[in-house]
């Protein structure tokens, strides 16, 4: 099986990620979006890492799964104090940035 | 004596400022107090005379320093006077024929409420005309020459509450202000060519800069002649200027005002001596105003504007001779003293003949005031025969020289030149023949309502005094070469010159043709009837009677344009500048308008932002574009 079906399969996989962001309007949905792009980014850097022989796409990886982690901590407590402050976790509802 | 001059210009300034400082209370003696300024400074005029008189003629030149005026710089200005013979002839006609004036206007302007303030103006006209022929600098020349453009607006102006007089003042000091800036020119190339403006630094230095420079100053001082002495191409104020009371009038054409113009090209003549091209501009100017003034004045039907026509025409003549050089600048002072006799003197009947008419100046409604009239009729016959140039009278002694030294030169000149003298007495002898037979003689022409009586003798005096001037001052100046030899230490001593025709020949061509237009405006306007009516007008004479629209053509030629050229400039700063500057503003705004649309607050749309932006870049290292 060649590596670069996981590359095709990555690029899914992200497109299912963005289309979740953009079109879903839970916050926990959009969350799993979000990870399902990091997942799909960590495949392709693996894949491509296995493609050139070297293991520098899987150090990357890894990296990434670090900053996913953060990010998660980061992105649920947010999506914790707005439901405290609004009880909603609709994406769509908080606009006071609005510029 | 000699050292009192500055009391000619303070004592009519100071009675003037008093005048308009002590408002209503002056009323009743005001007049008497104008009179009296005026007065004054006729006897301190003459006894500098008397004093010069006794002096040599070497050293009739008394320069008198008063007080330091500007010091800055490279400029130092000397509050200065020069009293010479020719500030000396000016003095004693400014001073003379202006307190005849004065006298005149008591009488004329009595039912004038505002009275008090006309004396005080006329007052500062006499002040600022004695500080113009008195300054010893051009910068102190500058301040009278201004004094008389104000004096004259605020004159002409008097009766401002009707708007046409209003304008007419306007038209006179919008029309000098021209002329001014080339007076301002003058001084600023002189100020460069010579570091200084003072008569003596000029006159010392003029051989040391080039031609061309020289004529630069000499056409600039021309274009400040013109505005002044009402000359072509910017003689267009004086008819108008007729709006003014007839005092002013007498007083703006005989003494001040537009001798001005011809004082400054005489008083200027070690510039113009050493420039043939200024010169000969002159000369044109002289000729072309000469002519054309005359002409105007055949057609005017307003007895006041055919003399103001006849004044533009013969200050044409002294022009004409100041541009002559050496030969002619005694002769244009000579003219320019007769014919401020005559013309004040007929000036003054002419308001004579308007007070016995209900104000009437349309000559056509007039006829056969000599019985009526006697006084002013013979004063202004007098006078009448002395612009005509009848010998023995005054003008005969002026005119005819200026005619004579036309004709001196070389090549086409002295035949264009004098041939316009030539024709211009002709025409002189025309005009104003029409104006005192439609005036005075024929048949009466006036309304029932009409009782044309002599005026008062406080009216009459003063005519009586000038027709005695018209009569007998030209013979007596000329005699012996009297005015010629007393101006030489000015304007330089000239040796014979012999026209390019015969004197005689000249003479002769000159009495003939003054017959000829006697005769032909007594068949026309003496032995036939006047209609009342203007007849259809011909087309020459529709160009006369309308100033040979010089009014359209300046509107044509100058007003246009330039309000086209602002309007357009406007528009451009309008459209352009202020465009470009709020065009960025309501751009920015709008694009900040724009952009704001993005700056939803939705966290979906920043996403799919920062989505499209991403795949952007990506597509565009992909494709090599960045």
């Amino acid at each position: 099986m060649s590596p670069i079906a996981f590359v095709y399969l990555a690029t899914v996989l992200f497109g299912i990620g963005a289309a979740a962001v953009l079109t879903r309007r839970n916050a926990i949905i959009a969350f799993m979006g979000v990870e399902l792009m990091l997942n799909a980014s960590n495949l392709a850097l693996v894949a491509f890492s296995r493609i050139h022989g070297e293991i520098d796409g899987q150090v990357m990886a890894f990296f990434v799964m670090v900053v996913a982690a953060a990010e998660v901590v980061v992105g649920l407590a947010i999506i914790i104090a707005v439901f405290r402050a609004r009880q909603t976790i609709s994406l769509d509802e908080p606009a006071e940035l609005k510029g | 004596m000699l050292d009192l001059t500055w009391l000619l210009i303070a004592v009519p300034l100071a009675s003037s400022l008093v005048l308009i400082l002590l408002g209503k209370r002056a009323d009743k003696w005001g007049h008497w107090m104008g009179v009296a300024a005026s007065t004054a400074a006729f006897v301190v005029g003459l006894g500098a005379l008397i004093q010069m008189l006794g002096l040599d003629s070497e050293s009739r030149t008394h320069a008198m320093h008063l007080f330091t005026w500007i010091s800055g710089g490279e400029l130092h200005v000397d509050a200065g006077l020069l009293l010479d013979p020719l500030s000396m002839t000016f003095v004693m006609l400014v001073t003379f024929v202006g307190t005849l004036i004065h006298l005149y206007s008591v009488a004329y302007m009595e039912h004038d409420p505002r009275r008090r303030i006309f004396f005080a103006y006329l007052n500062l006209f006499i002040a600022a005309m004695l500080l113009l022929v008195l300054a010893d600098s051009y910068l102190l020349l500058f301040v009278g020459w201004e004094g008389v453009g104000l004096a004259s607006y605020l004159l002409i102006g008097f009766w401002n509450h009707k708007p046409e007089y209003a304008t007419a003042a306007n038209k006179a000091f919008v029309v000098n202000r021209v002329g001014d800036v080339g007076l301002i020119i003058a001084m600023g190339l002189m100020f460069t060519a010579f570091g200084s403006l003072s008569f003596s630094d000029v006159f010392a230095q003029v051989g040391d800069v080039s031609t061309a420079q020289l004529t630069a100053i000499g056409l600039t001082l021309l274009v400040a002649a013109t505005g002044k002495s009402a000359q072509f191409p910017l003689q267009s104020w004086l008819g108008d200027a007729m709006a003014g009371p007839t005092p002013v009038s007498a007083l703006i054409h005989a003494a001040t005002m537009v001798t001005a113009g011809v004082y400054l090209i005489v008083r200027s003549s070690a510039i113009f001596d050493l420039t043939d091209t200024a010169r000969l501009v002159v000369t044109s100017v002289g000729a072309i105003t000469l002519v054309m003034g005359a002409i105007i004045g055949m057609a005017k039907d307003d007895i006041k504007k055919a003399l103001a026509a006849s004044t533009m025409s013969q200050i044409g003549y002294m022009m004409l001779a100041a541009g002559l050089g050496p030969i002619g600048y005694a002769f244009a002072i000579f003219h320019l003293l007769t014919h401020g006799f005559f013309k004040a003197g007929m000036f003054l009947g002419a308001g004579s003949v308007m007070h016995g008419m209900n104000d009437t100046v349309d000559m056509r409604r007039f006829g056969a005031l000599r019985t009526a009239m006697v006084v002013t009729w013979v004063t202004f016959g007098l006078g009448w025969l002395a612009i005509l140039g009848v010998p023995p009278f005054s003008g005969f002694w002026s005119k005819d020289k200026i005619i004579e030294a036309a004709f001196v030169g070389e090549g086409w000149q002295p035949w264009v030149f004098g041939l316009a003298a030539l024709i211009g007495a002709g025409l002189t002898a025309y005009y104003m023949s029409r104006l005192f037979f439609m005036t005075f003689h024929g048949k009466a022409r006036w309304t029932d309502e009409m009782h044309p009586h002599e005026s008062p003798w406080l009216v009459t005096a003063p005519m009586i005094v000038l027709s005695v001037g018209s009569a007998l001052l030209g013979w007596f100046l000329a005699s012996g070469d009297r005015f010629t030899t007393w101006l030489e230490p000015v304007t330089g001593h000239v040796e014979e010159h012999d026209p390019v025709m015969a004197v005689p020949l000249i003479m002769t061509f000159t009495l003939l043709l003054v017959a000829v237009g006697v005769v032909v405006a007594w068949l026309q306007y003496g032995r036939t009837e006047v209609p009342t009516e203007a007849p259809a007008p011909s087309l020459g004479t529709m160009l006369a009677r309308n100033d040979f629209y010089q009014d359209s053509v300046n509107r044509g030629v100058l007003q246009r344009p330039g309000t086209h050229l602002t309007r357009t400039l406007v528009y451009a700063d309008a459209a352009l500048v202020d465009g470009a500057v709020n065009g960025t503003g309501t751009g920015l705004l709008r694009l900040g308008e724009f952009l704001r649309r993005f700056q939803s607050g939705q966290v979906r749309s920043y996403a799919a932002l920062l989505l499209i932006a991403v795949a952007g870049l990506i597509a565009g290292v992909v494709l090599g574009v960045l």
